[in-house]
């Protein structure tokens, strides 16, 4: 697993206090997760601050995996 | 009951009359005290007097967006410790009746009455929500329900900032976090002190209670709202104003 990853998967155990094992790349925040809207929104803002990218409103909306929270901020950082 | 120990509250426009006392009363009841305003002989002299280890103050002009915005972690960095207790006090008025008040008197006291509070709570927000604990205690002002003609950009302001203060705490009610509106009505300062005999008689006159509001009756109905046994009360709206105004 990637260094982001790592440490994605670090934050949102962190934020939603859910089990390292229940954070799988194909969780869903809200679905598998328990997360609610403000949690989705203070978890983008916890990627945005911890890895230094800006997400905008239209791409954190369709933040809902962990997978898309990793694809997204690797693709900002390779670019 | 009401008391704050191990809490941190900020207070802004504590220079003035209202925001001096909120600081007084939420320091007696134990709290660590962020003292903020305008005027930095002022604040820091207050913030001494209070005393005790546990009375800061931070100087901040908040028509300055960048100031809103940094002030509460500046706050935080003076008093060593998160703020538990938000309470937007300062304001301004540029008064004059709609004909011939100009865009810098709108968009000033739109600026600071309601763009700068909003800027701190949300900044305060971030860390009270990640905390799950919260006060957040807006002053408005009867102003903000009756209007009063020379005051549109005050009352809109204020009106404002009471619909702000609904919404955000419907945002934050999960997390614990409450938002409330204190809305005082005459207060003695220095500004009703010298109205003339005839037009105090008038207002006096418009008050079942007798008596213009106090610095100190405000400063209460903060210390409520502010306080751990406030949990269930949020998105209100405290009128403190002698009666004037039974809203």
């Amino acid at each position: 697993m990637s260094e982001i990853a790592d440490k994605v998967k670090k934050i949102v155990v962190e934020h939603l206090g859910v089990e390292e094992s229940k954070v799988t790349p194909e969780a869903s925040f809200i679905d598998d997760l328990g997360a609610d809207s403000l949690d989705t929104v203070e978890l983008v803002m916890a990627f945005e601050e911890a890895f230094n990218v800006e997400i905008p409103e239209d791409a954190a909306e369709k933040i809902t995996t962990v997978k898309d929270a990793i694809d997204y901020i690797e693709k900002q950082k390779a670019a | 009951m009401f008391r704050l120990e191990g809490k941190t509250a900020l207070v802004t426009g504590a220079s003035g009359g209202i925001g001096s006392a909120i600081a007084q009363v939420l320091h007696a009841q134990g709290a660590k005290v962020v003292l903020s305003g305008t005027r930095e002989s002022v604040i820091a002299q207050q913030a001494e007097a209070l005393g005790q280890g546990r009375a800061f103050s931070v100087a901040a002009n908040l028509g300055e967006p960048s100031a809103a915005e940094s002030l509460l972690a500046r706050a935080e960095e003076e008093a060593g410790s998160p703020v538990d207790i938000l309470v937007n006090n300062a304001g301004l008025t540029r008064d004059m009746l709609a004909l011939r008040m100009k865009d810098e008197d709108w968009s000033q006291v739109l600026d600071v009455d309601l763009a700068a509070p909003f800027r701190l709570c949300r900044a305060a927000l971030k860390g009270m929500l990640r905390r799950r604990a919260g006060r957040i205690v807006n002053i408005a002002s009867i102003i903000a329900a009756t209007g009063n003609a020379g005051q549109a950009n005050y009352a809109a302001a204020k009106a404002g900032m009471i619909g702000m203060s609904k919404s955000l705490a419907q945002e934050a009610g999960s997390r614990g976090v409450t938002v409330n509106v204190v809305a005082p009505g005459f207060i003695v300062t220095p500004m009703t002190d010298v109205l003339p005999d005839a037009q105090k008689e008038k207002l006096l006159g418009s008050i079942p209670l007798g008596r213009l509001g106090k610095p100190e009756d405000i400063a209460s109905a903060v210390l409520y709202l502010a306080s751990d046994e406030a949990a269930w009360v949020t998105g209100a709206t405290l009128h403190v104003n002698g009666g004037m105004a039974m809203i």
